[in-house]
């Protein structure tokens, strides 16, 4: 590709906090560069899965590539590549940013900056990506745009006072935002002729072209044919086909070269060989060096998944092993629980990713589940040596037989209106975080950072924190690392038997109020029996807390006529559904929901 | 004809002086504008129906409500001459009518009875005054009292009260007290519910599960009077009252039947009975429901709908009076013979079963009858299969399993 050509290519992507308007500038500006007419857009363009669009978020990185006839009579090419926007997906944005050469920040002009907006604009700015603020929602009748361009020159310290002032929602100005993208973002560099080096941020398995890899070209040329490996797993595969990204479609191309971005398909069957972050290089006549930054993907969160009826584990089976196909991310292995029978131990990104993955069986696969209470790796070192990485609480060795446990430690940022200061260090608090500093953003918000155990915050700490702030706060983690802590597994007895399914590796300061909850709530979700139950929370053996479940006493229908009929036997179906849901333990039905109790125990 | 099947026929009457707390039933207050055409549109009605029944013998009609005795006595007497005319009735049907105290005269009851009514129902409730206001319900055990004298004096020979236990600040000796009142009465049978706090009754509102605080249809002093009501009796009381009843009345000389029926030996409600044993129905009037060769269904509620219905174009017909049409499997016949069966104290009958179904009883439930026996819900008892006691109290628990 010649230079003058290379000059006119702009890689770069949208950084947002949810909701502060990133698909909608996204697809504005695919509009505006006239790639597609109106009539095609589709509501949000980006975000392809019903799933990210009910939640507003999108999961999957993906990108887009159009043309921009700009103020200066040249055709510029955009690729526009998509973030995803949690927490969760740290690692995918950070391999999606490597892969750009400068990022819009899209700020909401009355909300301003947000915390997690923050972290993606320092690891942009890590990524030697040069970042330029957009103001969107200037329409709203709540924007204060000099206020928040305040906030972005002191927060951030890059300069806003020309930040473009639009509403993406209307179109209202964007075409400023489309000439800052000419002017402020720079080319990308790289020498075509140079051995291939090129960064996989995103690929996704389909079932006609196997695994697409999504990829920026730095160095060299690729082509249709060429043979080339995955530096990190090693795959070796020749090139079928290569192309650009259409929006919303393939668009084959003779090659790719450096600066450009695009897709390869080589008969790829497993998205695990094309990593997030891995570097494709010819195998003939390989770079020296991979590019920086690969990580393997590790899941945080496990958690067990149990299909509610048990002849549907094959089911349950084959539709996590079609997800996995297309997300590297999704770990999976069969266990068998007393309670619940045969399922699978599964690991995830995290507790968004979790619940995503759970609704997708549920309603693409229509999986009826059964999830455990989530929990994360703990590593036990042994008495006699032996180190474990303990993913299911039943696993846990015998008490006298551990030397000590280590737990997952993150590095927390929560950014909330000073008001809430006071309640949210309270939360971080019972969480046992440990308390790192407070930045002021400005005279009304706080930056406040702690180090908080990851299995305190992994159930409900989002939910806590955002009804501790009216809905203000947000939070964004990073791994820091493993540290020694007291923790003991606490085992839910019904009626004397132990559930292992509802055993979980908790502190041990927090394992009695804990323990006294979960009964409390087991209580409550437990109907009546025809007996007596006692709920009882033990640590090792010793009761901590108990409950009872009363007998059934009554559950009569004092009349039953000709008109009731029919109503009365819906009644009595409804009963026997019921009974369908619940789980037999011993001699005691517990209803499936009771399984996942404990992931609501902060009331508040 | 000769060996005509058996089936019985409710007539619902919808109207009432006013509407009680607790009842969830299809009835609300008519003027005499409405009670006319209502009265005119059941003619109509029981000419067009009667016409599917030709071979069917009438052994029972129940004319319910709302409050029958409500209409006009010559409306009374042209429904149930309609009746006469337009169905083959049994010469021994029972015919029961409801009659609220309050309501009736010495004049219309005659004229009842000579129409063919041989069975008089009388909601009395309760025999505190004070519990009856609880209730709303518009007489006192006085004016009960008086009419239940004038019902003897027509000569009916046949009467039931109706009494219901585990309602607002009842204990368990006011409830006694009632129960002593009424057995003094000697009526041939008595029923006595416990309270079914039902959905979309001011009741449900003050006692239900999820507080509604907002219900247009009543006015702020309805609102502060029901909400002032004292509590019901819990659980346990509510038990007690429940097996006081049955050891009280047995002393009385009432046998009970069903888990909410009581009667001298012969007067078992036989109406009922066919609801319970699977025997064929017509409903005929508002929202009744029927029971015809082996499909459910149900006339409409609305009231409009009803009164401006035409018989004349069968699509309009099914629209109207074939509601929820559902025809039964053999599966679905058998749950209901089970679970409607069990409501008797004598139970399901195995002979009964296998003579309905041409399959041992044993051979579809065995497993969850011997479950139920040994949970001590069940038992066999000369080719009956029966709830225990305990197995009434949690019937529903019982019943469920029965479903296929």
């Amino acid at each position: 590709m010649a230079a003058a050509q290379q000059n006119r290519i702009r890689n770069f992507c949208i950084i947002a906090h949810i909701d502060h308007g990133k698909s909608t500038l996204a697809d504005r500006i695919i509009e505006k560069t006239g790639l597609l007419t109106s009539r095609e857009m589709q509501a949000q363009i980006l975000d392809n899965m019903d799933l990210e669009r009910e939640r507003g978020i999108t999961i999957k990185a993906q990108a887009v590539r159009t043309v921009y006839k700009a103020n200066d009579g040249q055709e510029y090419v955009f690729n526009m590549i998509d973030t995803p926007g949690h927490v969760d997906f740290n690692y995918e944005v950070s391999r999606s940013l490597a892969a750009c050469d400068g990022a819009v920040l899209v700020v909401d002009a009355s909300q301003g900056i947000e915390a997690q907006t923050l972290a993606n604009v320092y690891m942009a700015l890590d990524h030697d990506l040069d970042v330029f603020p957009v103001l969107n929602k200037i329409d709203l009748p709540s924007a204060e745009p000099e206020r928040v361009v305040e906030e972005i020159e002191d927060v951030i310290g890059i300069e806003a006072h020309d930040a473009p002032r639009i509403s993406a929602k209307t179109g209202l100005n964007v075409e400023a935002v489309l000439e800052a993208i000419v002017e402020k973002i720079p080319a990308p560099a790289g020498d075509p002729e140079a051995p291939l080096q090129a960064l996989i941020f995103d690929s996704l398995y389909d079932s006609y072209k196997g695994v697409i890899v999504f990829f920026r070209v730095k160095e060299g040329t690729v082509k249709r044919g060429d043979k080339v490996r995955m530096m990190a797993t090693g795959a070796v595969e020749e090139v079928v086909e290569v192309g650009y990204f259409g929006a919303g479609q393939f668009l084959p191309c003779e090659e790719l070269s450096a600066g450009m971005v695009g897709y390869l398909t080589a008969s790829i069957k497993n998205v695990k060989d094309t990593a997030v972050g891995d570097t494709i290089t010819h195998a003939d006549r390989p770079c020296k060096q991979a590019l920086p930054g690969y990580k393997k993907v590790t899941s945080m969160v496990y958690c067990g998944l149990y299909p509610s009826d048990g002849a549907r584990y094959n089911d349950l089976r084959d539709a996590l092993e079609k997800l996995q196909l297309n997300d590297a991310s999704l770990f999976f292995e069969p266990e068998t629980s007393l309670a619940l029978g045969f399922g699978f131990r599964c690991g995830f990104l995290g507790l968004l990713h979790l619940e995503v993955i759970q609704e997708r069986l549920e309603r693409e696969y229509n999986l009826d589940l059964v999830t455990t209470a989530p929990g994360v790796v703990y590593h036990v070192f042994k008495k006699n040596g032996e180190k474990l990485e303990l993913t299911n609480p039943s696993n846990l060795p015998d008490p006298t037989e551990i030397e000590y446990m280590e737990e997952p430690i993150v590095s927390a940022e929560i950014m909330v209106t000073t008001e809430f200061v006071g309640a949210i260090m309270k939360l971080c608090q019972e969480r046992r975080g440990v308390y790192l500093g407070m930045e002021y953003m400005e005279a009304t918000r706080a930056l406040l950072k702690y180090e908080l155990p990851l299995n305190e915050i992994i159930y409900d700490f989002f939910d806590a924190l955002k009804s501790r702030s009216r809905g203000y706060a947000s939070f964004d983690y990073e791994l820091k690392g493993y540290e020694k802590s007291e923790l003991v597994k606490l085992d839910i007895l019904v009626n004397k038997e132990e559930v292992d399914a509802l055993s979980f590796i908790v502190h041990a300061e927090s394992a009695y109020e804990r323990g006294r909850r979960m009964c409390e709530k087991l209580k409550d979700e437990i109907p009546r029996q025809l007996f007596e139950i006692p709920i009882q929370a033990a640590i090792g053996g010793k009761i901590i807390a108990r409950e009872t479940v009363k007998a059934m006493r009554k559950d009569v229908l004092a009349k039953c006529y000709g008109g009731d009929i029919s109503r009365k036997k819906k009644l009595l179906e409804k009963q026997k559904e019921g009974k369908k849901r619940m789980r037999q333990v011993g001699n005691v039905e517990i209803p499936q929901k009771a399984f996942m109790s404990v992931l609501k125990l902060d009331d508040e | 004809m000769m060996n005509k099947k058996n089936m019985e026929l409710y007539v619902h009457i919808p109207f009432c002086a006013r509407k009680c707390a607790y009842c969830d039933f299809l009835s609300f207050p008519g003027n005499k504008r409405m009670q006319q055409e209502y009265t005119e549109q059941l003619l109509e009605e029981i000419k067009y129906q009667s016409a599917y029944t030709r071979e069917y013998q009438v052994i029972s009609i129940f004319i319910g409500g709302g409050t029958p005795s409500i209409l006009e006595t010559n409306q009374m007497t042209a429904i149930l001459n309609a009746l006469n005319n337009q169905f083959d009735i049994h010469p021994e049907a029972e015919i029961t009518m409801e009659a609220n105290p309050g309501t009736v005269t010495s004049e219309a009851l005659i004229q009842y009875k000579r129409a063919g009514v041989n069975r008089i129902s009388m909601g009395l409730q309760s025999a505190d005054d004070k519990e009856l206001g609880y209730l709303g319900r518009i007489h006192t055990y006085d004016e009960f009292l008086k009419s239940y004298q004038r019902v003897r004096m027509a000569g009916f020979d046949n009467v039931n009260v109706d009494l219901i236990s585990a309602i607002p600040g009842q204990t368990v000796e006011s409830w006694k007290n009632t129960l002593k009142k009424v057995t003094m009465l000697k009526p041939e049978h008595i029923s006595a519910y416990s309270l079914i706090v039902e959905e979309g009754t001011p009741f449900y509102d003050r006692y239900g599960d999820h507080v509604e605080m907002d219900n247009d249809s009543m006015t702020r002093e309805e609102r502060r009077r029901l909400m002032s009501l004292p509590e019901l009796p819990d659980e346990d009381m509510e038990r007690e009252m429940y097996y006081l009843t049955r050891e009280f009345l047995k002393e009385q000389g009432y046998e009970r039947y069903e888990i909410s029926n009581y009667s001298r030996k012969g007067y078992e409600c036989r109406h009922n009975i066919g609801y319970w044993t699977g025997v064929e129905y017509l409903g005929l009037g508002l929202g009744s429901s029927s029971y015809m060769e082996g499909c459910r269904y149900h006339n409409t509620a609305s009231y409009q709908d009803y009164i401006n219905g035409s018989f004349e174009r069968k699509e309009e017909f099914d629209k109207l009076f074939r509601q929820e049409f559902e025809h039964l499997s053999i599966e679905e016949k058998m749950e209901e013979y089970m679970f409607l069966g069990l409501r008797l104290i004598e139970g399901v009958s195995a002979h009964g079963f296998v003579s309905s179904f041409g399959q041992n009883i044993r051979h579809v439930y065995g497993p969850i009858l011997d479950k139920l026996e040994q949970e001590g819900l069940m038992e066999l008892k000369e080719g009956f299969y029966r709830l225990t006691e305990r197995g009434i109290d949690i019937s529903n628990y019982v019943m469920s399993q029965f479903l296929l």
